[in-house]
Parts: C-alpha cells; structure tokens; sequence
C-alpha cells in the first residue's frame, strides 16, 4: 500500500479518538450519581434500556461513537478479502452546533485486506455542515462521498439492510449487507464494563451480515460475498488510566455461532466477551474467562504485532488459533493499529476479524 | 621579513589616520547602502513568501462565487460529491486599536503543506476552540483584546488567523464561506465541477495574491538606488587607496630593493586592503541594518498601501543577508584597489621616488573617457528607441548616467578653458589654469557629486510631478463625500434603501474578478452620474463617452490596462467575461493600482451579473458628518466601515508620501556620501599642492588668499558639476517617468519642472562643497613659512 505523509493536523485530531486507548482525561466515573464527566459529557449507565431506532443515531453528549462494520469476504477468483469501513465521532463539548460551530468531530476509515496487500484510507470533518454525521430517517452515516446507508424496506429495523461505499486513493469498494440475524447486545443489556475501575461503554452489534458487492482494486474489480459484523458503541470514558490498548476478535464459526471477545493490556489484563447463538441469544463472558495468548510476533510497520493468536474459553469448550489474512494488515493511517481477517481452527473453525491497538 | 614589511607599510596608517578613517567610511557607508537596500528587499520578499505559504502555497486553486461568498452548504456538497475542496473565510474587521484581515480555516480539511499546518497542528483542539494567532506587531497593534491570539512570525502583519467557525462569527457571515481551495491532487471519475456548481469560478493558482510579482518593480527601483549608492562609495575607496598607493612609493621603492619580492608585497598589499574590508565590511553591516530598521516601517507602509502586501515593521537578522554584504564590500574594494596593485605590479624597482597624480596621463584619458561616453550615449539611444521591460529601462538609466558622468570632465575642462581665455590678471589666469591642470585627480569626486545631485534632480522631479498630479487627481476621484462598506449583502441593500432618503446621492460600487486581456483584473460597475460626467478624470475618450458608458456601449479602461495591452480608445476591443468583446470608449488615470481595471455602465453590469453585492458605497451629501451619525445610529457600522472624504485622502496622500520618503532619504545619504568623495579628494590634493603653491606664496600671495583661492576653486568646480547636472538630471527623470514608471506601474506623468527644488539642491550642495573645502583650505591658511620653505630645502 502507498505511504502517504499524512498531515500534522490531522494528526493530533486522529489522536482525539485514541482516547479508547490512552485514557487522559478526567475521571470516568459517574460525577456524584450525576451521570456526566468532569467536562460535562454523559456517561452511560447500567440498566438503562436503548431505543432504537433513535439509539442507531449519533449521541452528540457522549465523548466517543462508532459505526464499525468488518466483513469477510470471498471473491469470484476463489481469493480471500477483508473490508472495514468505520466512522469515529468525537466530541470536543457535549452536544451539537449548526454550522463550522459544531464540537462533533468526524473521522471516517476503510480497510481493504489482500493475502499480500493492505489498503487505507481516512477522512476528516466536522459536523454541522453537512460533510460528515449520522441521520436517523432515513438512517446514513456519512463522510464526504462514503457512506452506510439503510436500504431496508420500511418499518423494518435501518440496520436490516445497509449499502456500504469508501474509495482511497488507490481502491474502493461498494458492498450490499443484509442481516440475516437480530441485533445482540453486549454486557449487561448493552452496558458494557471495559474495566476493574468500572469504566463502561454502550455496545451492541448486528454480527449477522451476509454481504455481496464488488471490490475495486488496482489490478481491477472483483466481486464478492461474504459475511459481516457490524458494532456499535459509545461511551464518554471507556479505558482505566493504566490501560494501553486492546485485542478484539469477532469469530463468525462454521455451525453459526458467533463470538466476540476482547482484552484490553493493562496493570491488569481485562478480558470480556459475548457467545451468540445462530439465532441471535446472547451470553456474556465475564472478565477471566476468556484467555488470549499470543502465539509470536511478526514486525509490522517497525514494531512487534502478536499477529496469531490462541483463544480458550474452558467452560465453553473453545479454543481456537488464529491465522491472519494478512499479517501485515496495518492501518497506516495518522493513527496507526492492526486490523484484519482471519480464519481460525482447533475446536472449531471458521472465519473472524482482529483489532490490535496500543502495539 | 614580513612582519617588517607590514609594519612598514601599516605605519603609513598610524601617519595617516584621516585617510584611514576615510578609506574605511568610503567602505563601510558603501556596503550601509547596498546592505541596507538589500536587507529591506530581503524582508519584504520573506514576507510575501510568509503570507502565499500560510495557507498551502500557491499551488491551490481557488473556488469563487461572482457574488462575494459561498453558502457553507455548498462545502458539503462539494465534498459529498468527492471533491477535496477546503473552505476559507477571509475579511477586514476593526479588532482592538487596528484593522485586520481576519483569516478563517478549517483545519481538518485545509491542504497539506501550508506552513498554518506547522502553526495549528500542536493545538489544533485549542484552535477549534477558539484559539487564534497573529504576527507579533500586529497583536501589539490590536492592543487589549478579548480573543484568546497568540503571536506567531508565521502569519503576515495584519492577518489574523483562525478557526472558520469562529471567523464567520466575527466577520458576521454565519452560515457563508469567501471561498474554496481545491486540494492539487484529486481523485479520478468525479462530476466535473462545472456541472457540479455551475456558479462557482475557479481561479488558477497563479492568480491568487503573487506578490513577489507585482512587488518586483518596487524592489528593483530600491536595488537600483543601492547600486548607485555603493558605486558612489566606491569611487571614496578608489581614491583612499590610490592616495594611499601614491604616498607609499618611496616606501615600496625602499622595501623592494631592500629584497621584499614584488609577489609578496602585492600580497601584503591585499592582504591589507582585505583586512580593512572586513573591518569596514563589519561596520557597514550594522550601519546598514540600523538604516534599514529605520526605513523598514515606511517601506512596509507603501507595499501595504500600494500593493496589499503584508511587510512586518520590524526587521529580522538573516545571516545570508549579512554574508552577501559582505561579499559585495569584498568584491568592491577589490575592484577599487586592483588599479593600484596593478600600478605596484608594473613598478620598476628604481622607479622615481616622487609622488606622481595617477591621472597625470591627462588628456589622452580624458579622451578615451569621451569615446566610452560616446559609446554609452549611443547604447542609451538605442535602449531608449527600442526598449521594453524594466530590466531595459533601468539599463537605459545606467548608460544614460555613466555617458553623462564620463563625458564631465571634458565639458569641465572646456569650460574652465573658457574661463582662462577670459581671464585677466595673473592670478586670475593662474587660477583658471591651475584648476585645469588639477581637474584629472577632482574628476572622479566631481562625477561621484554629478551622480547624486542628478539623481537628487531627477528623482524630486519625478516625486513633485508625481505629486502635483496625484493631488489633482484624487480631488476629481474622491469626490464623494462619505463612503460605507456594508459587511454582508443583506446589510447593502438595507443600506441602499435607508440611504436613498438620507443622503443627496448614492453611488453603489460593485465590482468582480476577472481576467482582462489576460491579466488578473477587477470590472467595476458605474452608475450614470453628474458626479462621475463632471470629474471623472479621462486621459483619453470617444466622444460622448459617458452617453455611451451608460448605455452599455462600451468599456472604460485604467491607464495600466491600456498601456499593456494597447488597446487604443475607438478602435480596440476588450474581451469581458460573459459579455465577450466590448468597445474601448476611454482611458482613465488610477495611480497606485497595480492591476488591471475597467469600467462598464451599471445597467449592463447588473443585467450580466445580477447576483454581485454592493461592496460600498459612495455618498454626497452637504452634510457628511451628520449622514455618518445617523447611520452610525441606524446600522451600528464599525468606524472603519465608514469613511469621510477627508480622511480617505489623507490616506491616500500617506501612503504616496511614505512611498517616497524612502527615496528620499536615499538622496540625502548619497548627497552625503558624494560629499565625503569631494572632501577624500580635496585633502589629498592638498598635501601634493604644496608644492605648487610654495612659490606663489614666495612670489608675494598670502596663505589667506591663497586658501580663499582654493575654496573658490572647489565652489566652481561644484557649480560647474551643478550646472552639469541639471540637464542630466531632468533627462533622469524623464526616463524615470516616461520608461521606469510605465514599465514598473503602468502610467505615464507628465514632467513638470520645480526650479525651487534646484535652489534648494544648490544650496545643501553648496554647503556640502564648502564642509568639504574649508578643512583643507584651513590647513593651506595656517600653513607657517618654515612649512612652505621647506618645499623649496627639498629640491622638489
């Protein structure tokens, strides 16, 4: 993939939305049973019930949001391929302006993974103006000319059906998602811890996406079908003083189960997850049970990523290796982290997508 | 050996400490001019490249709409569509003591590689907060503030830059953007803009705000002066170092046949002069730097008035500056002392010891002077009937100066020969041919005093004309009374119908950007008005212009525009956007524009542009100062979006004089310097005079008169040069007004001529003369008979 300089500004804007995973300000806790941060943000809060379709939305008073879709995908030349579009939101003050006034700060990125080739591409804007945001009737979430928009029939959830589009500077790729499974929610009803400190986000997922689209690379298009996993999250203060960065995996198995599990580094390794049935029932996974082990590292954009992986989850009766696509599947981008497909084997076997930040 | 030697030749120095002390003013005021010249260019040019690299460089075209500003909407769609498209907000604002451009970006979609990246990056969720910078003076002009500005070199004086957000709110244009750049690089299969936003104009880069090119003229007029002016310093240090030579003879005689080889004197020999260099070289500097400091806030004045162009008043030390003086220095006293080591060279051991006047081949030289000066007057000719360019004129002006400067001692000599032929007396025709005699070694201090009373000349007769025309002119242009410049176009046309009622007359201005015969332009809107039939200054019309001006027939044109392009009123036509090719109906003066302009009748303006704001307005009324009170009332306008007529030609008539308060002090320091020339000059002659004028003192003449004679002498000599030089100087400024202006701003003055002036200049030379003449004359005075004896004990 080029390696194009990218812009001091957009830089330090990108580092707004490391916020995930270098936590600085503030204090994540609740302010006295208010609810808000320090600074006036939301914070969210146990038991309390999302609405949709309002909660598919933007929630302007809370620091970060995102729309995060992963595919997996194959192509009619029988090669594997891994997609990710996403759009970061992040708040400068709680709530919303019209105009260039608006605090709401937009970072949009696209992945597109080969076995021997990485493609990324990003876009920044500011809300108010119309570049960038989320609308709810009908539902898209947007930047510049990329978008995840709803084409679902109506009264249907937005979510039911998508069409996704990004282009970079060397490809692009348009895919049509239908969900063939109910949205599950993480945690406790979507309220999902992240750390011992208590440190909480709002999460849930659609992870029952058949996808069929076309692929443009640079030796041509390709089309392909596949399947993806669509996450949603927001929070104000997601990650512990101590905590440096994460490993998420979203496992979609060969008999239908979907699984998604997640550690964030630390003082102390905090691990999380969900088991999802094929018809969309949702178990979550305490903290400890869960364990990732790291199988060698492979240099990856100058440092050492754990790019294998071996998940156990004992009383479940998983454990699984994973194999990238791709090693080298680095987002190099004003913010740098490691995303790409797998495919894994052991107990199981199928195919999956692994984030690593922090490395 | 060596270390005899230079002790040898450095005593000379320790006898001689005024020579020194001239040498090395001639050096040091020599390398002040040029240095300072160049450290005022310097300056002025980091500035322009400060103000094109903020946002980007000028690599980014621009998005424009006829009709002043964008909607924000257009942004969005614009990038929707996959347009990598910025927007800026940019506008005048009264903030603190001052008035800024207010600079609104948007950081997270601006084009790489503007240094306001370098400047936002660091702070960048503080800039969206409100965090803004400014040049260092320009906060100091602003004064107390409420807005949270930061000082930073990298922004140009009197911008200040900050979040678009923001801008907009100062600027009160929420919710619309001055315009769109558009990132280099874009990607492939886009809708083309043109079906995109058919509205919209997009600019070229090249013709955004190229400074550096329409400054170039200005900063080549400054280059010029400083040439002249190290050029008059040099000819002090030629005649320093030949004096030195000349006294020093009988001490090289002595040294080369006490066995110091002729290479290793010559290198002592340079090896001194390098060492004075630098000495000198090292106090120029700083006196140059001292003089640009104190000319940089005028010089500023006149780029930011003339030309827009942004020039801090302070003055940064740049150390390629200080290095590319001092090469000059080096390379001038080379230049300077090379015919006295080329003499050393060719010295015969047992050459005579005497003291000889270098120039005593006479009138061979002065012949082959001549034929140089005839050479260059015919080369001056030609430039001057086929010339074009600046580069051509100022060619033009060097030749037509030098012809002048050579061929002086020749009119000198023929008339100090009339003078003898008219003489009566002994003494008198001593005098007449004793001046004769001593004129090769005054010549070169004579043509250095004919170089700077011609400039003097030349340059205050283009400033006066300049002048007198200019102040005629903006009373026929700044006629009306009171000017308002609304700030957004819904508050125009409340001021238009407020106004209507209020005042005698209102003339709206509207204008757009356009190329006009392929130069970056404006086309201005005029209505049909008694005011403009009446004084509108013309240079050059049809008949019936302002019947057919108001009938959309035709096109008014400025002066610059119609000497580029030649387009002859009657007979050209000039291509408008639009509206394709107009008659020219006439010409019109618009000094202190740089760029080209016309003008059409209003109706036609409007029915071809209709969505263009009314950017201000011009107001007569019998009562100006009560109209700008009731809409002061009535709109709230800032001071600054008001103006009387009073104060706009006050303001016009600062920048005119600051523009040539430069010149004039170059003038004075160059008066000054051929003052010094004249005096080096003088006294070296004394000290070889003693011996011509012993036996006249033998013969019966006292020491009074005789000094009396010398100062006499020295005032003919420099009337002479005076008389000299006024033809010389008004053929200076004729080609200073009708090649350099026209070539270098785009209008022709007429040549007036201001006798007054000369009389003045006769007098500051006159005392120039005679600080230089006394001193030596002095000396001859005070001289006592064992001195004057002496002359004759040694056999001379």
């Amino acid at each position: 993939m080029k390696n194009k300089p990218y812009s001091p500004i957009v830089g330090r804007i990108a580092a707004l939305f490391l916020l995930m995973i270098t936590a600085t300000q503030g204090h994540a806790q609740g302010f006295a049973g208010l609810g808000t941060t320090a600074d006036g943000f939301a914070v969210p809060e146990r038991g309390r019930a999302l609405d949709f379709p309002q909660d598919h939305g933007a929630h302007p008073d809370y620091r970060i949001e995102w729309w995060y879709l992963t595919a997996t995908l194959t192509g009619d030349d029988g090669h594997d391929y891994g997609v990710q579009w996403t759009l970061f939101r992040s708040a400068l003050q709680p709530g919303d302006r019209a105009g260039f006034a608006s605090p709401q700060i937009w970072m949009g990125h696209a992945g597109l993974t080969t076995a021997d080739n990485h493609f990324a591409a990003e876009k920044f804007g500011r809300g108010g103006t119309g570049q960038a945001g989320v609308t709810l009737d009908p539902f898209a979430a947007y930047i510049d000319d990329w978008h995840m928009r709803s084409r679902a029939d109506a009264g249907a959830d937005p979510y039911d059906r998508l069409d996704i589009r990004a282009t970079g500077p060397d490809f692009a790729f348009d895919l049509d998602a239908q969900a063939q499974g109910p949205l599950v929610f993480h945690g406790d009803q979507g309220y999902s811890v992240k750390s011992f400190d208590g440190q909480a986000s709002y999460y849930y997922s659609q992870p029952f996406y058949d996808i069929s689209g076309t692929l443009h690379l640079p030796d041509g298009p390709v089309s392909v079908t596949g399947q993806g996993w669509l996450d949603r999250e927001w929070s104000s203060q997601p990650l512990s003083d101590d905590q440096q960065g994460w490993d998420w995996f979203s496992f979609a198995f060969d008999d239908g189960h979907r699984m998604m599990g997640f550690q964030l580094r630390g003082a102390q390794v905090f691990t999380a997850g969900t088991w999802i049935t094929p018809d969309g029932a949702a178990t979550p996974l305490p903290a400890g049970a869960l364990q990732f082990t790291p199988l060698g590292t492979e240099r990856v954009a100058g440092r050492d990523v754990p790019v294998r992986w071996r998940v156990d989850w004992p009383d479940g009766g998983v454990s699984v290796t994973t194999e990238p696509l791709n090693p080298q599947a680095w987002m190099d981008l004003s913010v740098g982290y490691w995303e790409g497909p797998l495919r894994f084997s052991g107990s199981h076997t199928g195919r999956g997508y692994l984030e690593m930040t922090g490395y | 050996m060596t270390r005899a030697a230079l002790q040898a030749l450095l005593s000379h120095w320790v006898r001689s400490p005024f020579q020194l002390a001239m040498l090395l003013a001639g050096l040091a005021l020599a390398t002040a001019l040029w240095s300072g010249v160049q450290a005022l260019n310097t300056e002025a040019r980091t500035a322009y490249a400060t103000a094109e690299s903020l946002l980007g460089g000028g690599n980014a075209a621009r998005l424009t709409a006829p009709a002043g500003q964008i909607p924000e909407s257009e942004f969005a769609r614009l990038r929707r569509a996959g347009w990598d498209v910025s927007p800026v907000v940019e506008g005048r604002m009264a903030m603190g003591q001052t008035r800024v451009t207010v600079l609104g970006i948007e950081p997270l979609t601006a084009p790489a590689g503007g240094t306001s990246e370098e400047l936002v990056a660091p702070d960048v969720t503080d800039f969206l907060a409100g965090l803004g910078f400014a040049h260092p003076q320009t906060l100091d002009e602003i004064g107390p503030r409420a807005l949270d500005l930061r000082p930073s070199q990298a922004v140009p004086v009197g911008t200040v830059l900050m979040d678009i957000a923001q801008a907009q709110a100062l600027l009160d244009k929420v919710g619309f953007i001055t315009h769109l750049t558009l990132a280099p690089v874009q990607r492939d299969g886009l809708t083309p803009l043109a079906t995109l936003a058919p509205d919209l104009r997009l600019t070229p880069p090249e013709d955004g705000a190229d400074l550096a090119g329409l400054t170039d003229s200005f900063h080549l007029n400054l280059t010029a002066f400083g040439l002249l002016a190290f050029a008059v310093g040099l000819f002090i240090v030629h005649s320093a170092v030949g004096l030195a030579f000349e006294q020093r003879r009988t001490m090289f005689r002595t040294l080369r046949a006490l066995g110091v080889p002729l290479r290793h004197l010559a290198l002592l020999l340079a090896a001194e002069l390098a060492l004075f260099a630098v000495l000198a070289g090292v106090a120029g500097l700083a006196l140059g730097y001292l003089m640009a400091a104190s000319l940089l806030p005028d010089v500023a004045a006149t780029l930011r008035g003339l030309y827009g162009a942004p020039v801090p008043g302070a003055l940064q030390f740049n150390p390629a500056w200080a290095a590319a003086g001092m090469a000059m220095t080096l390379a001038g006293t080379a230049l300077a002392g090379a015919q006295a080591l080329w003499q050393l060279w060719r010295l015969p051991v047992l050459a005579p010891a005497q003291p000889r006047a270098w120039a005593h081949a006479g009138m061979r030289s002065l012949r082959l002077q001549g034929g140089v000066a005839v050479v260059l007057a015919i080369t001056a000719v030609i430039l001057a009937q086929t010339g074009g360019g600046l580069v051509t004129g100022f060619a033009l002006l060097a030749a037509a100066l030098l012809a002048a400067a050579l061929i002086m001692p020749l009119v000198l000599a023929g008339a100090l020969a009339l003078g003898q032929a008219l003489a009566r007396g002994p003494v008198a025709q001593w005098f007449w041919a004793d001046s004769r005699q001593n004129l090769p070694r005054l010549s070169l201090a004579l043509m250095a005093l004919l170089l700077a009373l011609a400039t003097n000349i030349g340059v205050g007769t283009m400033v006066s004309s300049f002048r007198t025309t200019f102040i005629g002119w903006l009373d026929l242009r700044l006629v009306a009374e009171v000017t308002v410049t609304p700030r957004t176009p819904s508050e125009a046309s409340a001021l238009q119908d407020f106004l209507q009622d209020h005042a005698d007359a209102v003339l709206p201005t509207q204008r757009m950007d356009a190329r006009l015969a392929g130069q970056p332009g404006q086309i201005y809107a005029m209505k049909d008005h008694a005011t403009f039939r009446d004084s509108w200054p013309l240079l050059d019309a049809v008949p019936q212009v302002w019947d057919r001006l108001a009938a959309g027939e035709g096109v008014l044109i400025n002066e610059q525009l119609f000497r580029r392009a030649g387009l002859r009123p009657g007979t050209a036509m000039l291509d408008l956007p639009e509206l394709g090719g107009v008659p020219v109906l006439g010409v019109y003066p618009d000094y202190g524009n740089p760029r080209a302009q016309a003008i059409i009748g209003q109706d036609l303006f409007r029915a071809t542009w209709p969505e263009t704001p009314i950017s201000q307005f011009a107001l007569r009324s019998e009562t100006p100062q009560a109209l700008i009170a009731v809409i002061q009332d009535e709109f709230g306008l800032p001071s600054g979006q008001i103006t009387d007529q009073a104060q706009a030609k006050a303001l016009s008539m600062s920048i005119f004089e600051r523009t040539f308060m430069i010149t004039g002090a170059l003038n004075v320091l160059t008066l000054s310097i051929a003052g010094i020339a004249l005096f080096a000059a003088l006294v070296t002659l004394s000290g070889m005079r003693l011996v011509q004028l012993a036996p006249l003192w033998a013969l019966g003449l006292t020491t009074r008169r005789l000094a009396a004679l010398e100062l006499a002498r020295a005032l003919v000599l420099a009337g002479l040069t005076l008389l000299f030089a006024l033809p010389v100087g008004l053929m200076l400024a004729q080609i200073l007004l009708a090649v350099i202006n026209v070539q270098a701003f785009g209008w022709r003055l007429p040549l007036q001529l201001f006798p007054a002036d000369w009389a003045r200049l006769a007098l500051w030379a006159g005392l120039a003369v005679l600080a230089a003449a006394v001193p030596p004359a002095y000396r001859l005075w005070r001289y006592g008979p064992n001195q004057l004896l002496r002359v004759f004990a040694h056999e001379k």
